[in-house]
């Protein structure tokens, strides 16, 4: 028999605990990442309703869902990307660690949680500078540090043999498969504990999107990965776990391979069985 | 066929018409070039880089103070107007809401509409009054103000033309607005801003009516920036009006080298600009 302290802490708990996810089903994996009632508003119009969601720890989570459904806007929520937006409001609870990440430093939150956009965004400045942007401006400018981080970077991101004899060059010289793995070394340069990548390969040939995705694989040994994509193969081959957007909700999410042989909704089935969308 | 055939003719005319305009508007520069040219060679010569105005009643002598003089005012004006410009260009481009930048892009165009001799008047009420004589910081003051409205909206136009990506890009990885405006922004939008600010410059060289009555002129060398300075526009209109045939020729020669200045600064704007387009192209 529960003490009625005991059974008050148990209920809070699964006032706070979501309804059983994926995550807590994942052995091994702890939870880096955590939404609870996510709503979003642009303007007046509300782009998500209610989003409730565990990121596992090392693990690939991928959002897929129709063209407008939210995914893209829920992950630019989780590292608080909108708020450059004007008009937007987030409300609900988004915690990293625990730690609450809507009244977090804004700076702090997009170095602990990274970002690679679905168009490759290198700036006007060399490779080396590229990759050393995020360190600079996090106050560290010791060279050895940089020189380091941004060979491990590169390393990291596959991408490290091809560019080391020219770290000078312009960014804007590499190829377009190049620039994304540069954007995904710049955002690792920094030792994010969470990389939210937002369509990365939409814009690659499938040569270039099959080194990434085989580099995303190896990624999640040092980091959380969280990947929007259109292309429901590529949540198959990579994911750990799949969530299906739609209409601003999320329908559901799970093991992927659940998702993709035995979802729980209609909704999801006819999506990934390409009955719409 | 008869409506046909007119159709015919007034194309005709149209184009040609349209085809002499154009030449005359390309003639036009090249005649004042050759016009200044044929008038002033005679004094276009070493002593006028080198050598000061001669005393009224002789011949000869040069313009080498107005023309060092014109390159203090400018640097003067450029020192005032551009980083006001740049900064207030950078607010408007990177933060303000839109019916508040609508309001300042407004009152930034009545600005540069206001007659060059109205803030010549308003250098003279604040630096010249004050200080009791002319100088080469009140003509500075007169041009910076004149240069201020270009540089705000050269900055906003080039910033804004530089992709939003690049700016969540660099606050994606932990930077600050200010960061992201001075170490992504500004460097992207960097060679149209140094073509935009040499063009305002060209601009205002060869503005007269602000400097009679800020820097005045000297015959002499001006001393540091606190005394009355010759400028080459100003000295062109007091020999324009002076009654010697010797110095309607030194006129002439000045309106020439003033003019072939102020196509250097265009020309380097442009090659400028045209490099800024490559490398980011590369």
């Amino acid at each position: 028999m529960a003490s009625p302290q005991q059974q008050q802490i148990m209920t809070r708990e699964s006032v706070t605990r979501p309804a059983e996810t994926a995550a807590s089903k994942t052995p091994g994996a702890a939870c880096k990442l955590t939404a609870r009632n996510i709503d979003f508003f642009y303007g007046s119009f509300q782009a998500l309703h209610s989003i409730s969601l565990d990121v596992p720890s090392h693990r690939i989570t991928a959002f897929i869902g129709p063209s407008g459904c939210g995914k893209s806007t829920f992950l630019r929520t989780m590292n608080r990307m909108n708020e450059a937006l004007r008009n937007t409001r987030v409300e609900g609870e988004l915690r990293l660690d625990g730690q609450d990440i809507l009244s977090m430093d804004v700076t702090t939150v997009r170095r602990r949680v990274g970002m690679v956009f679905q168009k490759s965004n290198p700036f006007p400045k060399s490779i080396f500078d590229n990759v050393a942007y995020g360190l600079r401006v996090n106050g560290i400018s010791r060279k050895s540090v940089v020189e380091e981080a941004v060979e491990r970077s590169l390393q990291h991101a596959a991408l490290w043999t091809e560019v080391k004899d020219k770290l000078h060059k312009p960014a804007s010289a590499l190829s377009g498969g190049q620039q994304q793995r540069l954007c995904i070394a710049r955002a690792l340069a920094v030792e994010p504990e969470v990389l939210l990548l937002d369509e990365p390969c939409s814009a690659l040939d499938p040569i270039a999107t099959r080194r990434i995705e085989e580099l995303l694989f190896e990624l999640k040994e040092m980091t959380t990965i969280v990947i929007v994509t259109h292309n429901m193969q590529q949540a198959a081959r990579i994911a750990d776990l799949t969530g299906f957007f739609l209409l601003g909700k999320l329908m559901e999410i799970d093991d992927t391979k659940k998702i993709f042989q035995n979802p729980g909704k209609k909704e999801t089935e006819d999506y990934v069985t390409g009955r719409f969308g | 066929m008869k409506i046909s055939a007119r159709r015919r003719i007034v194309n005709a005319v149209m184009l040609s018409l349209s085809g002499i305009c154009t030449l005359l508007v390309i003639s036009v520069l090249f005649f004042i070039l050759g016009y200044l040219l044929v008038h002033g060679v005679k004094s276009l010569d070493f002593d006028f880089f080198t050598k000061l105005p001669k005393p009224s009643g002789e011949t000869g002598g040069g313009m080498a103070n107005a023309i060092v003089g014109s390159g203090k005012v400018l640097l003067l004006a450029t020192l005032i107007g551009v980083p006001i410009g740049f900064l207030a260009g950078i607010f408007l481009a990177e933060f303000s809401g839109k019916t508040f930048a609508f309001t300042i892009r407004y009152v930034v165009d009545l600005l540069n509409g206001v007659p060059s001799i109205v803030i010549g008047i308003v250098a003279y009420a604040l630096v010249v009054r004050p200080m009791r004589h002319f100088s080469a910081l009140a003509g500075g003051v007169a041009l910076g103000i004149m240069m201020i409205p270009i540089a705000v909206r050269t900055t906003e136009e080039f910033l804004r033309s530089v992709p939003n990506s690049m700016r969540e890009g660099a606050m994606a990885l932990g930077a600050t607005r200010a960061q992201t405006i001075f170490t992504v922004v500004v460097p992207a939008a960097m060679s149209g801003l140094i073509s935009g600010m040499m063009l305002n410059l060209a601009r205002v060289a060869g503005e007269t009516a602000p400097l009679l009555f800020t820097a005045l002129g000297n015959m002499f060398w001006s001393k540091g920036w606190l005394e009355p300075i010759a400028t080459l526009p100003v000295m062109i209109y007091n020999y324009a009006i002076a009654p010697e045939e010797d110095l309607h020729q030194q006129a002439w020669a000045a309106g020439f080298v003033l003019l072939m200045l102020v196509l250097a600064i265009n020309v380097t704007a442009r090659m400028v600009i045209n490099r800024g387009h490559a490398s980011s192209r590369r």
